[in-house]
């Protein structure tokens, strides 16, 4: 018997019980404070080691994607899939998959997927040992929380010194302050990027972080820019430039076309819209390269990918189509809006910004976000959320034409928009991570589908 | 009419949503058909003290403060000081605050050189040092100000500038006399972002008043439909104030917090 395994399995089987939520972080609390070892003791029992993934945006959507290709190679695998992503989510799932001796069945086919919050990265590198980790992006979010973004970069290169030489990096070649994490790097490192194509932008968007050599400051220059500051990039002053990527994406054909390092070209189904669908995609295909899956169970893992909790579900509720995007930053909002640019108008919109301490309690950032793209696309806006009067000065100043409505209480604000929507018509929802929480929440019941923490990841 | 303003350093000092000010002067001026002509000046650009009404300062990490605090002081700097001395408006917001004041010594004990527009200079105590960071709300001689403060440095003025306003919830200047800001006849310096414009409609027609009566004389400007900036300006005012019990609450949680201690 396992006292502390056994008290998180009960208290998350208690708040799923109340109708609390998921339980995939207070049972972890609750463990780590009878035994501060647990995690290092339970992942002992991970056979085929553990992936770390993160970044700022598509750790969710990448750790989904490479557990699916995990158990289509016929691996067992232990994640943190609902997006509870520090110490105390791990430690959460772990306790979950734990059997009631504090042992993971079938351990030599265990593989642990965990998506990491930058901040935690030392920590949860520390504590897990792990055989990959996944690098996506550095974008400015929740300043408020983390200080500069500069201060994350910093914090994740001394978290590399303390990964063994035998850990493998898969870093993103298209993000400058990703690309440089190679130097600090003791083990294999393996870069993916995207080529060049039609959805290339002329310059760094706004909300650009980026912009400076990560080695001379010089300013960086691109001959291309997928979004944000991904791009290829180059210093014109000291003549750093991307490296080469040895998983190359295409964009423009059907689905992502991919170049592998043995040099096999292959073409995946895009698993959700977007150009960071394609890096999320690449990245899982990096990490699973780096763990030595075959092809197919990449292949078969995409193809059976049902999203990931809250990012582009759709549901269907008295008969209107909504479709659910987290947008919790400028460089992920932005890339969102440009989605939806791509979509026939009008647009109905239901946004909703909170300011929890997950949120970030800034709400600046919107200021931040090309809201000005969608000008003349918008039939309504219901503003929501608990700073819903900041999101709707912002439209306003956006001059986005159409209605805007503003209502703070989400349940209200949900039934105002679903009522607007001709049925038969969609509805698009943009929350941030805790609006998402409940919205999910509120919708699932209404459209009478599963709440998220039985989606069967675990 | 048309009013020219100049963003300095647009690349390098835009942290969080400081572009949010240039969105507000230039729609709130289009509504009353005034132009706002809005152009971006870099490190090297030449800057002509006579051809800008309004200047723009935001804010930013310490590496790119670093970076123009050189072009700001050596070759920018007697343009904007001739240009402040003739009435012109100035709003710099957190780190374009701090390198108008006479120096930054930063986190490692580093002196930037500042502009020294502002009789004012600002300290970082050191990088295991709290942050100033929270919802702000400050008394101002026409009105309440509202906006996000996150600053690691400490401002302390001296007799040659005065505090832009008083504060009422957070910490302001330096957390310890009450001062949040500094005020040199038409140039404002001030920690609030959030940013501060779009929020406080009243500051945001102060300035441009300002630079109107400067260049055409003494013009009334007509009032706009604020009720939304108005009622986000109530909701901001309501979470400063509330802040305490939620530090008080954070704390309770202890060691049960995110996010990094050492910054």
């Amino acid at each position: 018997m396992d006292a502390a395994v056994l008290v998180a399995k009960g208290a998350s089987l208690v708040l799923r019980r109340l109708g609390l939520g998921g339980g995939t972080a207070l049972p972890g609390l609750l463990a780590l404070r009878l035994d501060p070892g647990l995690v290092p003791r339970l992942a002992a029992g991970l056979g085929q080691g553990a992936v770390l993934v993160t970044g700022t945006n598509g750790k969710t959507t990448t750790a989904r994607l490479l557990t699916g290709m995990a158990r289509q190679a016929g691996l067992r695998t232990v994640a943190n899939a609902a997006g509870s992503n520090l110490v105390r989510g791990i430690a959460a799932a772990l306790c979950q998959a734990a059997g009631a001796d504090g042992r993971l069945a079938e351990a030599p086919r265990r593989l642990g997927v965990f998506e990491v919050d930058e901040a935690t990265l030392p920590e949860a590198v520390a504590l897990l040992s792990p055989r990959v980790v996944v690098f996506l992006n550095l974008f400015r979010d929740q300043l408020d929380r983390y200080g500069e973004v500069d201060h994350v970069a910093v914090v994740w290169r001394r978290s590399l010194a303390a990964l063994g030489s035998g850990a493998s990096l898969v870093l993103n070649a298209d993000d400058p302050a990703v690309a440089s994490l190679a130097h600090a790097a003791r083990g294999p490192v393996l870069f993916y990027g995207l080529a060049p194509g039609p959805h290339c932008l002329p310059a760094p968007e706004h909300a650009a972080d980026a912009r400076w050599c990560p080695s001379c400051a010089g300013e960086l220059a691109y001959e291309c820019v997928h979004y944000a500051h991904l791009g290829l990039w180059r210093c014109p002053e000291c003549g750093l430039s991307r490296p080469t990527p040895q998983l190359e994406g295409f964009l423009g054909g059907r689905g992502l076309g991919l170049r592998l390092p043995d040099g096999d070209q292959r073409v995946l189904p895009l698993p959700m819209e977007g150009t960071y669908a394609a890096y999320d995609t690449m990245a899982a295909v990096g990490a699973a390269l780096a763990l030595g899956l075959p092809w197919s169970a990449m292949e078969q893992g995409v193809a059976a990918f049902g999203g990931a909790f809250g990012r582009q579900e759709r549901l269907t509720v008295q008969g209107r189509q909504v479709q659910v995007v987290l947008a919790k930053n400028p460089a992920g909002l932005n890339q969102v809006l440009r989605t939806l640019c791509r979509k026939p108008p009008p647009l109905r919109l239901a946004l909703f910004l909170n300011d929890g301490l997950a949120d970030g309690r800034d709400v600046s950032w919107i200021w931040d976000v090309d809201f000005e793209l969608l000008s003349g696309r918008v039939e309504w806006v219901v503003a929501s959320g608990s700073r819903a009067e900041d999101l709707a000065l912002r439209l306003h100043y956006a001059r986005l034409g159409g209605e805007l409505a503003v209502e703070p209480r989400p349940v209200a604000a949900l039934r105002l928009a679903i009522g607007r929507t001709p049925p038969g018509g969609t509805l698009q929802v943009l929350p941030t991570y805790t609006a998402l929480l409940r919205v999910r929440e509120v919708l699932a019941r209404w459209a009478g589908s599963r709440p998220f923490w039985e989606d069967g990841a675990l | 009419m048309r009013l020219r303003l100049s963003w300095l350093y647009p690349r390098h000092m835009n942290i969080y949503g400081d572009r949010g000010n240039i969105i507000v002067l230039r729609e709130r001026c289009a509504a009353r058909g005034i132009e706002l002509e809005v152009e971006e000046l870099g490190p090297g650009d030449p800057l002509d003290p006579v051809r800008y009404d309004i200047y723009f300062l935001g804010g930013a990490q310490d590496r790119e403060q670093r970076l123009v605090a050189c072009d700001l002081v050596a070759q920018k700097g007697p343009a904007l000081r001739e240009a402040v001395e003739d009435g012109a408006v100035v709003l710099a917001v957190c780190g374009g605050y701090q390198l108008l004041g006479r120096f930054y010594r930063t986190a490692e004990g580093e002196e930037l050189p500042g502009l020294g527009l502002f009789d004012a200079w600002t300290v970082h105590p050191g990088p295991g040092v709290r942050r100033f960071i929270g919802n702000v709300a400050v008394s101002w001689e026409r009105g309440t100000l509202v906006g996000f403060e996150n600053h690691g440095g400490r401002t302390y003025l001296g007799p040659g500038a005065r505090p832009l306003g008083r504060v009422l919830a957070g910490y302001g200047n330096n957390g310890e006399d009450g001062g949040e800001g500094a005020v040199y006849r038409n140039a404002f310096g001030t920690y609030l972002h959030g940013p501060l414009l779009p929020k406080n409609p009243h500051l945001a027609d102060h300035l441009i008043s300002l630079a109107i009566a400067r260049r055409y004389g003494e013009v009334p400007l007509p009032p706009l439909d604020d009720a939304l900036a108005w009622s986000a300006h109530r909701r901001a005012l309501r979470l400063a104030r509330r802040r305490p019990i939620l530090m008080r609450w954070a704390r309770a949680l202890g060691g049960a917090l995110p996010w990094p201690r050492n910054r």
